[in-house]
């Protein structure tokens, strides 16, 4: 086999992943439809418009990490079903390279994910955005969807060869991206001014969001090929 | 048929008392088997011999406890990653995206080992899976259709080794007696052929030699 780069091989699968879900149309169909009704329940369980500005932060990144382990499902049972992963190892694909084009595929489809969510959360919520808030509310984004696909894409390869690995994910990537939800809601609800927070209170939240993406994305990138390694 | 290559050919395979245990259950107890280059040769066995395993192991895909060996002069223990390259093996399943087109796939694979679309377009040819069918999702083919979009697969992979368990499975005579002649083709071409079925009149016609395993040895041929 011919020499092929790490990226090239990210590429290709960054743009299958993103081919096949276009063709299937599960993201339209079924996970944003899913999103806004998870956003629609928690307006109804809340029917205070004040109290729903206050925990809109914590509600949108719920949302996303609901929203995540549809997504992840999908995109390694697309994997699974007729033994394509297996192929890729079979083949001597560099694990690696696999792991950061779902990694990218997951980030591009979380990112379409959470502007819907803060959209609808300015809709339903009446959440304000400022604009002395937009830098850090798009860098805490950001550090927290790398942060989120990295622990989404490590725990999909994972639970891909398990049986029962619909409601494994649930269990295993949870209690991981804990500290993700924690302070991406924090950040945000600095971004946002919630509670009378400052825009100072969320930079050191944004640094551990940033810790944790970078570790998760290392430990991705060297633990993927022996997770789904038979 | 003969029972064991000549040793003027190149040995692909070359593999001494492999021992491979899964769950605490000795898959393979001791099998050796050599295979050179442009054979086509048989697994024959009943079910749970170590057949899906013995492929699996010249393969890469599993580690062995005990043995030693060479595939594509790389070592069966150390260099596993060197011989998943030039391997190519289809199973039970087709290891292709149903969603996607039978060329979107071979792209895709041809992506991952650097081939060129005039590689791509020659291998649908020669798997016969080019002009209408190209453009057909692989979930709306038929079972022979993707089994030659795999096959296919391996052509774009430039796979000199073929592992193969249970081909003809959900094939009907048309698509069997189309498998076999492709198979006979890609040795034309340079690679070996090493597969295993259950349909032993037809996999004899086929292989050009024939091995026995039986409770995870491989025994002399019976061809």
């Amino acid at each position: 086999m011919a020499e092929v780069s790490r990226f090239s091989v990210s590429w290709a699968v960054l743009m299958k992943d993103l081919r096949i879900e276009r063709r299937s149309r599960v993201m339209i169909n079924q996970i944003i439809p899913f999103s806004a009704l998870v956003m629609v329940l928690f307006a109804f369980a809340l029917d205070a418009t004040n109290i729903l500005t206050r925990v809109a932060p914590g509600l949108i990144w719920l949302a996303v990490l609901f929203s995540m382990i549809v997504i992840v499902q999908r995109g390694f049972a697309v994997e699974s079903s007729d033994g394509a992963l297996e192929a890729l190892q079979a083949a001597g694909v560099d694990p690696s390279a696999v792991f950061w084009g779902k990694w990218a595929a997951l980030v591009v489809q979380l990112t379409v994910i959470e502007v819907l969510l803060v959209g609808a959360a300015v809709l339903l919520y009446g959440v304000e955005i400022r604009a002395i808030g937009l830098v850090l509310l798009v860098t805490t984004a950001i550090s927290a969807t790398c942060g989120l696909a990295a622990v989404g894409t490590i725990y999909g390869g994972l639970a891909a060869g398990v049986s029962g690995r619909e409601t494994l994910l649930p269990l295993l990537v949870l209690p991981v991206a804990s500290p993700v939800l924690i302070g991406a809601t924090r950040a945000v609800e600095a971004a946002l001014g919630t509670g009378g927070t400052t825009i100072s209170e969320g930079w050191p939240w944004l640094g551990l969001l940033s810790v944790f993406a970078v570790t998760f994305g290392v430990a991705g990138s060297f633990a993927f090929g022996p997770l789904i390694e038979e | 048929m003969n029972s064991s290559p000549t040793s003027a050919t190149e040995s692909v395979i070359d593999i001494q008392g492999l021992v491979v245990v899964l769950g605490g259950y000795p898959a393979l107890a001791g099998a050796d088997l050599c295979v050179a280059r442009g054979e086509i040769v048989l697994l024959s066995g009943p079910n749970g011999a170590g057949k899906t395993t013995l492929l699996r192991a010249c393969a890469g895909m599993v580690r062995p406890v005990r043995g030693s060996g060479q595939v594509l002069g790389f070592d069966l223990i150390a260099e596993r990653e060197a011989i998943r390259s030039g391997v190519g093996m289809v199973g039970h399943r087709n290891g292709l995206y149903t969603d996607l087109t039978v060329e979107e796939n071979l792209r895709f694979w041809g992506a991952m080992s650097g081939a060129d679309s005039d590689e791509v377009a020659a291998a649908a040819s020669a798997m016969e899976v080019d002009g209408r069918l190209a453009s057909v999702p692989v979930g709306r083919l038929s079972a022979g259709q993707r089994r030659r979009t795999a096959l296919a697969v391996l052509v774009v992979r430039r796979a000199s080794l073929w592992l193969l368990d249970e081909p003809h499975t959900g094939l009907d005579a048309a698509g069997r007696d189309q498998l076999d002649d492709l198979l006979r083709r890609a040795t034309l071409s340079g690679a070996t052929v090493l597969f295993s079925s259950h349909e032993a009149d037809r996999a004899a016609r086929l292989a050009t030699r024939s091995v026995r395993v039986e409770a995870g040895r491989v025994e002399v041929g019976d061809g």
